[in-house]
């Protein structure tokens, strides 16, 4: 159909996740008919966020030091930790407001299918974060769906010897879905009638 | 008919590149209503439409890529139901290589299973033989039809629990080839979905022995009628729980849960060894008696036929009872039936609120009770006289 390097460009949007052949034709002939310095803006950025942006050493979030803002803000609730699977969940969890404390990004969840254990999560880093007795509470914010379920049983029992808080977010979040997409206000209740798991 | 018992109606039905149909549109009555032809028009593909609302699968194939009409890579079943004094439009388009979407009075729903129980309806057809005859999965299958058309909820139980198996068994066959060094790791991991599989495992356990208890009385009272000269027909519940524990299991959710949980330490390292998950619902069977020998292996050609029929309308009567008068469609069966049992069918019809039956010839329809006659010829349908 198309030649060459618009051919190209037309694969490499194809490939981004949420973009399909369609999407990506519309965009390639958007950026066609762009301005110059605009296309040249948005490649610098993807250029930029490529080598600036990376992962947080203490939390597995994204920043671009080495250790993320929410790491550093000295305001931050250093006893408390909120255990999610992606850095995405972090900013839906940040505009609810609800919460003072840090994060640890897991980095998905446990899903054998897709070979996908403990090991292959940030679950020795967490570990040893709670080592040093600072943190008293941890609140698991995994997806509401099953391998989402399976990850916060797992971290409830491992968790649970070290005698410090375990809770859970509280139900009423959609049932099968992903934390990012609920809503502020489903998710701030969620979080605030959140439950101890023993 | 009782006035008291709601039933349901199709009055309405649109099928878009559905089949062999491009644009249909069709409009019932209540009454049985005779859709006939020549083989190969289409008929059949009328009344799976009707079947696939009910219960999201075609009667007669496991995928939904043969219901999309040639060179085409989406369908759509849009049908009207009236239930009592409601109507309700559903609808749903069949796609190939994405998701399906269902939709409720125009408004879609997150997922496609949330329109079962819209319309409720039983489908007898000649692919029913593979329940008598077929493997266990057929069985199960049955059940869950009925299952989810009376419990719609159920079905997001099933999904929950097929997801959590596969998982399960995921982690089983990668932990067969881990090194003992890495067994702790593994049970640490194996021990949380074993949770969630016996947790919707116990659901459906539960909610399948209810089933059979409720189901086998109206089965058998069907099948003493339509076989009055064979052995008694009997329905239990063989659970791979009872089969494993070799004892049997009250049904009450806590002792499910703890025989569950004792099977599943019992089988661990043979499940371990095999790399799949040897206890659950999924290995249920839906055991049927007659006299005292099996059904498959020991019934007549006659016998299976009876058997298949008399499950298919208990399960008519118990959805009547327990919820609202199903749909009945009767896919090309008179023509199997011998005399007698033409004649029990042909009773069942007449007292039904609304019931298709397809067939090749006039002669294989309850002449007399027919309201209705659509022939079909080459996708084209028109209603005629008789
Ligand atoms: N995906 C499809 N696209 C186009 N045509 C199809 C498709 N699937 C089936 N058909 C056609 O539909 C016809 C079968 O229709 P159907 O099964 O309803 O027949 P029938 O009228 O019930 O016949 P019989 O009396 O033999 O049972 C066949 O001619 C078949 O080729
Ligand atoms: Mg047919
Ligand atoms: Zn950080």
């Amino acid at each position: 159909m198309y030649e060459g390097v618009l051919a190209d460009l037309i694969d490499e949007l194809g490939q981004l996740p949420g973009i399909g052949p369609k999407s990506a034709q519309r965009i390639a002939f958007y950026l066609l008919q762009a301005e110059e310095e605009d296309v040249k803006r948005l490649a610098n950025t993807l250029l930029e966020v490529q080598e600036r942006v990376k992962f947080c050493e203490q939390c597995g979030n994204v920043s671009e030091e080495d250790i993320c803002r929410i790491c550093r803000d000295p305001r931050r609730d250093p006893s408390m930790l909120c255990v999610v699977e992606e850095s995405r969940d972090v900013i839906a969890i940040e505009r609810t407001g609800e919460y003072r404390g840090r994060y640890h990004v897991l980095g998905g969840a446990i899903s054998p299918i897709d070979g996908i254990g403990p090991e292959q999560l940030r679950v020795r880093e967490l570990m040893q974060r709670l080592s040093d007795g600072a943190i008293e509470e941890v609140i698991i914010a995994t997806d509401p769906n099953l391998e989402g379920e399976a990850t916060a049983t797992y971290l409830a029992r491992a968790l649970n010897p070290l005698g410090l808080t375990v809770s859970r977010l509280a139900s009423g979040l959609p049932v099968g879905g992903d934390l990012e997409y609920a809503d502020e206000v489903t998710l701030g209740r969620a979080f605030a009638g959140r439950r101890r798991v023993d | 008919m009782d006035e008291a018992v709601p039933h349901l109606q199709v009055r309405q039905l649109t099928l878009q590149n559905f089949r062999n149909y491009d644009d249909l549109h069709l409009t019932f009555p209540g009454g049985v209503i005779a859709i006939v032809g020549s083989n190969g028009q289409g008929k059949t593909n009328i009344v799976e439409a009707i079947g696939y609302l009910s219960t999201l699968h075609s009667h007669r194939v496991a995928s939904d890529i043969p219901l999309i009409r040639h060179d085409h890579t989406s369908a759509v079943i849009a049908a009207e139901v009236i239930r009592g004094d409601r109507a309700l439009m559903v609808d749903i388009q069949l796609n190939t290589g994405r998701a399906n979407q269902a939709r409720i009075n125009k408004v879609a729903v997150p997922r496609t299973r949330e329109i079962l129980g819209v319309l409720t309806a039983i489908t007898f057809a000649p692919e029913d033989l593979a329940i008598v005859r077929g493997d266990p999965s057929e069985r199960r299958a049955f059940l869950n039809d009925i299952a989810t058309q009376q419990f719609p909820r159920l079905s997001g139980v099933m999904a929950d629990y097929d997801r959590v198996l596969k998982q399960r068994n995921a982690l089983l066959k990668s932990a067969g080839g881990a090194r003992r060094s890495n067994l702790e790791a593994v049970s640490a991991t194996l021990s949380v979905w074993d949770e969630q599989l016996v947790e919707f495992g116990t659901e459906l356990m539960c909610a399948r022995n209810e089933l059979i208890v409720n189901l086998a009385p109206l089965v058998a009272s069907t099948y003493a009628e339509i076989a009055p000269h064979s052995e008694p027909l009997s329905l239990s519940y063989d659970d791979s729980l009872s089969r494993s524990e070799e004892r049997p299991v009250t049904y009450d959710p806590d002792a499910v849960r703890k025989a569950f949980f004792q099977a599943l330490d019992t089988k661990r390292q043979q499940e371990l060894d095999r790399g799949i998950t040897l206890v659950g619902p999924h290995r249920d069977e839906l055991r049927l008696t007659l006299g005292r020998a099996p059904v498959k292996g020991y019934a007549s050609h006659g016998e299976s036929w009876s058997v298949a029929l008399a499950l298919r309308l208990g399960s008519y009567d118990l959805l009547a009872r327990e919820r609202a008068t199903p749909v009945l469609i009767l896919d090309d069966v008179f023509a199997e039936l011998d005399t007698r049992r033409r004649r029990h069918l042909a009773e069942r019809v007449a007292d039904a609120p609304q019931a298709f039956i397809t067939a090749a010839v006039d002669e294989d329809v309850p002449v007399d009770l027919v309201g209705c006659w659509l022939e079909v010829d080459k996708a084209e349908v028109t209603q005629r006289d008789r």
